[in-house]
């Protein structure tokens, strides 16, 4: 499963953010034909998405996403049809509500792979979900079988007007659903992405928050501006402490299984099943960060 | 292809082209560049190329470039002729 | 008092100097774009009926130009430039072709030695001065238009046959202190104003919000880190673009950090350099400019911050007598470029286009002094490649040049095999140059060459007073 430890918006009609991207440290891009795009515009920024994609392709190690527009909207389906020729990593799909969304989109997709010879099923999907009706039906999301899903993204912003919330600095009024979509994807062994911190200038409470997102579950979060990426890498990235333990846990476990013991334990705890695949995407995550990512 | 009216597609900003296109019975294109003693020729040979790329033969076609890729200026270039089909 | 040099205006001082046609002028720039006593003497000059000068400045800038030098080259008062700071207006112009006779650009040492060892004879100086009394002794840190350093009218004050002190804060004499002092200056002039306080100095330089400029500053401030220069003594030059001034900052962190303690700063000084001095990072300043409100200010107010003239600053030796100069002695210079090639000359001059648009400055002295030379530029600039395959114009030879950071990575100048070893073990991003050139081309495409006419109308000028590249006007 691909680490996201930070997604990066970028407007999907700016070819110098476009331009720049890659060089920003997250781990994924999100180029965005859906909020950063006025409705008069998308037919341009999604030929600019299409040809950015086909010029960057296989150039750089990170991850090329693109949020299309929601499946209530005239857009959605230009912008699969135009965008995915060019093979994005994955289509990020805004205001989804119920599985049905998702599996309109799939369907279209599949048909798009098909007509234009590209392998099957290799394009993920990122579903957000930002509505009271899609927090709510977040399992059920997560449970979907299109064979794409990739993770489940957290939208606060949109979020704070289907629920009548006020939005404020510490962000309590969406706890509920940042627990709920970390809930429904790790039952369903998917990664979470938390939501953006909206102000770009407060970095500290950028950090606190995103500390918060850590401890709540969050392997990773988006993020509305560049200056936010590496601190948020930081955050959920494994320290070295973190990478010691899980190779210890890993050892500790791999001599009991050889030694034929039933029940393991390390530094006076026991080691319980859960922490095994944990400990593994600790190592994974540390892997590829040491692979070049300074 | 023919261009039924009128139609601009992309911005201003540094890195991007508006480009315009226009009706007209012959193929005729200006290129205005930032980087025109560097580029001017690329950015010329860029629209022609995906001119016929697109099928289309006769156009009135303005180019304002500041500095784009020549993939940003074919996107641009593509957009404004869609634009140039559609009604009203 | 025997005598007065008080003159009761410019126009006096120039009749007094005996200024004619095809003399050579010298100013000092200090005041950049909020100069006006470079257009006031030269409009004088204008008005006088006196044409074909020269004029030799540490620099020009836009707002000189702006406010009569155009003019004056157009009627033929200005004939040719010797400068080290260029003002795009001017580089233009040169460009062009629109002075007559062939135009000159130094580094900031070359320039110094230009004028000690007499390859240039200077008829007239004149000094802007921000306080200055009835006998010509001046600083620079004192008045309402101060601008720190006087460093560059220091040489060329002594050894012109007249030197003119123009200031707008005349005081008692004598004044007590003194950068530039009496017995080298022939005529004082007072005039209502020196400059504009908002176009001589930009305030404090904000901390760069620019992420690319932030990533080219922490791979710099790492490079340095692990370059094995920093530890105690180290000492340290930085310019004052957005890269620089951030790489300052890091290298501040990983400083207070390891515990190192820093001996000098040289420069071209900004507030940030300040910072560094008044937390202790560093023992001295030894400036040649202010770049800055900040920095004026520590100038006038902190003993540590020492002022030095152009010749102690960036001079090499020669006959007259330079035994050292304070560049030889620096461990670490982070500076900018227009372009650099895959052999890493540097080009400051001449864009892309082929317009004469900069200058050297120091950037020639202190790549060839320090013991490191930093380039921190990005890879690109809109469709314009950095890294290419070979400078239009050649300011700084590669040979003195040692690493480039760019956003993209860090490529090590291949005679320095030990550092590229020591920079890739600390796990930095070190990839070849001819790498960074390639992907700067597969992004914007490979450019046009740019053709030049046959009319000499530059010449690059190196510390020794070698040409060091010459330019040719534009076609257009």
């Amino acid at each position: 499963m691909r680490i996201r430890r930070t997604l990066l918006w970028i407007p999907g009609n700016n070819p110098a953010m476009m331009a720049n991207a890659p060089i920003l440290r997250a781990d994924t891009i999100g180029l965005d034909n859906e909020d950063a795009v006025q409705p008069g515009d998308k037919d341009a920024a999604r030929i600019l998405i299409r040809n950015y994609l086909e010029s960057v392709r296989g150039k750089h190690p990170l991850e090329l996403a693109v949020r299309i527009n929601d499946v209530t909207t005239p857009y959605w389906k230009d912008d699969i049809t135009c965008i995915a020729p060019a093979q994005p990593d994955a289509f990020i799909v805004p205001k989804v509500e119920r599985p049905e969304d998702l599996y309109l989109v799939h369907e279209l997709l599949t048909q798009v792979e098909k007509e234009h010879g590209l392998p099957e099923n290799e394009i993920k999907l990122l579903p957000i979900l930002e509505t009271a009706l899609g927090i709510e039906n977040a399992f059920l999301i997560a449970s979907t079988t299109t064979g794409r899903l990739d993770g489940i993204m957290m939208g606060g912003e949109d979020l704070v007007t289907s629920l009548g919330a006020l939005r404020t600095r510490e962000g309590r009024e969406i706890d509920y659903a940042r627990c709920r979509i970390v809930s429904a994807a790790r039952a369903c062994n998917l990664n979470p992405i938390d939501t953006v911190f909206p102000d770009v200038e407060d970095i500290e409470g950028m950090i606190a928050d995103t500390k918060y997102s850590r401890q709540i579950g969050y392997s990773g979060r988006a993020v509305i501006s560049p200056r936010h990426v590496t601190y948020a890498n930081e955050v959920y990235s494994p320290s070295e402490k973190d990478i010691l333990y899980a190779q210890e846990v890993l050892e500790a476990y791999e001599e009991g299984r050889r030694l034929g013991k039933g029940a393991v334990s390390l530094h006076g705890k026991m080691i319980d099943a859960p922490m095994i695949p944990r400990a593994q995407q600790v190592l994974e995550i540390a892997k590829m960060i040491r692979g070049g990512k300074l | 292809m023919t261009i039924k009216h009128a139609a601009v597609a992309g911005t201003l900003e540094s890195c991007d082209v508006m480009i315009t296109v226009e009706p007209s019975d012959t193929l005729e294109i200006t290129v205005d560049s930032t980087v025109k003693d560097l580029f001017g020729k690329k950015i010329l040979a860029c629209v022609e190329e995906n001119l016929k790329k697109q099928g289309v033969t006769a156009a009135k076609v303005q180019v304002q470039d500041k500095g784009a890729f020549d993939c940003t200026i074919a996107a641009r270039l593509e957009a404004a002729v869609l634009r140039a089909q559609k009604e009203g | 008092m025997k005598e007065t040099k008080l003159c009761h205006s410019i126009e006096d001082a120039i009749r007094a100097c005996g200024l004619r046609d095809g003399m050579t002028v010298d100013f000092n720039h200090h005041l950049r774009d909020g100069d006006y006593v470079i257009p006031m003497v030269m409009n004088a000059i204008g008005k006088l009926g006196i044409k074909d000068i020269k004029v030799f400045s540490a620099g020009i800038f836009n707002g000189m130009m702006n406010r009569g030098l155009t003019d004056l080259i157009h009627q033929g008062v200005i004939t040719s430039t010797e400068v080290t700071g260029n003002s795009s207006i001017l580089g233009g112009m040169i460009s062009r072709g629109e002075l007559p006779k062939v135009c000159r650009f130094h580094t900031h040492g070359g320039r110094a030695r230009t004028i000690v060892e007499e390859d240039l004879h200077i008829d007239v100086c004149f000094v802007a001065a921000p306080t200055a009394d009835c006998m010509g002794n001046c600083n620079g840190v004192e008045g309402p238009n101060a601008f720190g350093s006087i460093g560059y009218s220091m040489s060329s004050s002594r050894y012109a046959d007249k030197t003119v002190v123009i200031t707008d804060n005349l005081v008692p004499y004598p004044l007590q202190r003194t950068s530039i002092d009496e017995s080298v200056v022939d005529y004082v002039v007072q005039v209502d104003a020196i400059g504009d306080p908002n176009g001589i100095a930009t305030g404090i330089a904000k901390p760069t919000k620019d992420p690319l400029a932030l990533i080219i500053a922490e791979y710099a401030s790492k490079t340095i880190e692990f370059s094995g220069l920093l530890k105690d003594g180290f000492s340290y030059q930085a310019g004052a673009g957005g890269p620089s001034i951030a790489t300052t900052r890091y290298l501040s962190e990983i400083m207070k950090r390891k515990k190192v303690h820093g001996s000098f700063i040289l420069g071209g000084v900004t507030g940030t350099s300040v910072d560094l001095l008044e937390e202790g990072l560093f023992d001295t300043i030894m400036d040649v400019q202010c770049f800055d409100r900040k920095a004026a200010a520590s100038l006038r107010d902190d003993p540590r911050h020492r002022e030095i003239s152009d010749a102690c600053y960036a001079m090499r030796g020669g006959p007259n007598g330079n035994r050292s100069c304070a560049v030889d002695s620096l461990d670490v210079v982070v500076l900018g470029a227009l372009e650099i090639d895959l052999d890493f000359n540097c080009n400051l001059v001449v864009n892309s286009s082929g317009l004469i648009t900069g200058g050297a400055g120091g950037h020639t002295d202190t790549a060839e002094g320090s013991k490191m030379s930093m380039i921190v530029a990005p890879l690109r600039r809109t469709r314009y490649p950095t890294v290419v395959k070979k400078c239009t114009s050649i300011t700084t030879p590669g040979k003195d040049v040692d690493v480039l950071i760019t956003e993209y990575g860090i490529s090590v100048n291949p005679k320095n095999q030990e550092l590229a070893l020591r920079l890739k073990d600390a796990g930095l991003k070190v990839v070849s140059i001819e790498e960074l050139q390639a992907l700067a081309e597969s992004m914007t495409g490979i450019p046009d060459e740019v053709r030049f006419g046959d009319r000499l109308v530059a010449e690059v000028i190196g510390r020794n007073g070698e040409v060091i590249d010459r330019v040719y006007n534009i076609l257009e």
